[in-house]
């Protein structure tokens, strides 16, 4: 019996067939990934319902931008530069200023009765201000707040922030809980 | 007469190229698994905020909807003018259209899920902050609370 030969397959081309599906995946995919600032707006609320509680001056950081970009921080003229060191020393308000902050002795896990500063951090924008900009001041704020817990964390539990557990972050969080309240933005520089 | 007789004659040796597919195989695989489908055609122009030193992954992105702002670019400024659009999925969008778009958007997801939803802004870097406002409140009525500013923590490259 005369044996039958199979032929053998060409798998020359296999290779532009690979290639051509790589390029396919190439065109048709994107590989970053979405980073951002995350925040929470706060729930909307009918302007019949009453005023919000008054908030004492000293505890409040007002931050202004106004359309042309410039910033006032605290009533006087701010530098986005210098801004996180100034919400820092506003927040942390070390050596109980009577100008800065208020505290109050709260019941915190892992650290007992801890003076909480009743600092709230208030942000307002024109309708001309440009995006980057205003991100950027929010940027520094919430860098403001990391920068105060990541050294919290290091001097009480010899860690990094993001590295303790979650219990241990909700009781920094409590010291230094995230304040920060925009206001409605006013439009005085000129439409949109 | 030379001592050394030259081992091939001319011409190099053909290299096999037999393992190539297998190769080009692997690179496909490797996109295959660490890209993901492009979903929209951006309609504007986009340029993220750069450097936002304490920006954060978008752990799952099945939670997230995007609403994108800018500029439209060139092809389409005849009719849409040169002002920021917002941008929902493939289309231009006005700014009534949030709201359903976010109930939409829910709709899509199971209920467990809805918490959890994100909104994500991609915004224009050159984008006046009108019009963002506007869109914040849009989602506050809307109840769409969790948002997240678009943005890189390094220049690129």
């Amino acid at each position: 019996m005369a044996k039958r030969e199979i032929p053998e397959i060409n798998a020359g081309s296999m290779a532009d067939i690979a290639f051509l599906l790589l390029i396919f995946f190439l065109v048709a995919t994107t590989m970053d990934v979405d980073s951002g600032l995350q925040r929470r707006l706060p729930p909307w609320i009918d302007e019949t319902t009453e005023k919000p509680p008054e908030i004492k001056k000293r505890n409040v950081f007002t931050v202004l931008i106004n359309a042309n970009n410039q910033l006032l921080v605290q009533n006087e003229w701010g530098d986005i530069r210098t801004l996180r060191k100034k919400a820092k020393e506003f927040i942390e308000n070390p050596n109980d200023d009577p100008e800065l902050p208020e505290k109050e002795m709260i019941e915190v896990p892992f650290f007992g009765t801890y003076p909480v500063s009743k600092q709230v951090i208030s942000l307002q924008n024109d309708r001309g201000t440009k995006y980057e900009m205003y991100l950027k001041v929010q940027n520094e704020l919430v860098a403001a707040y990391n920068e105060l817990r990541n050294e919290l964390a290091k001097k009480k539990f010899g860690k990094e922030y993001s590295k303790l557990e979650q219990k241990q972050q909700e009781a920094i969080n409590q010291i230094y809980p995230q304040r920060i309240s925009e206001a409605e933005p006013k439009n005085i520089g000129g439409k949109k | 007469m030379s001592k050394f007789k030259q081992k091939t004659k001319g011409g190099s040796p053909k290299i096999s190229t037999a393992s190539l597919p297998d190769v080009i195989f692997m690179l496909l695989f490797f996109f295959m698994v660490t890209t993901v489908m492009r979903d929209v055609e951006l309609k504007i122009k986009l340029k993220l905020p750069q450097d936002i030193s304490e920006s954060k992954k978008i752990e799952k992105k099945s939670l997230v909807s995007y609403i994108y702002v800018g500029e439209p670019k060139p092809q389409f400024q005849k009719i849409f003018g040169t002002e920021p659009r917002i941008q929902l999925n493939d289309a231009f969008a006005k700014l009534s259209d949030i709201q359903s778009f976010i109930e939409k958007e829910r709709a899509a997801r199971p209920e467990s899920d809805i918490p959890f939803l994100t909104t994500s802004l991609k915004v224009d870097v050159n984008t006046k902050m009108g019009i963002i406002t506007d869109i914040k409140q849009e989602l506050r009525k809307a109840n769409a609370l969790k948002i997240n500013y678009s943005g890189r923590t390094q220049p690129k490259m």
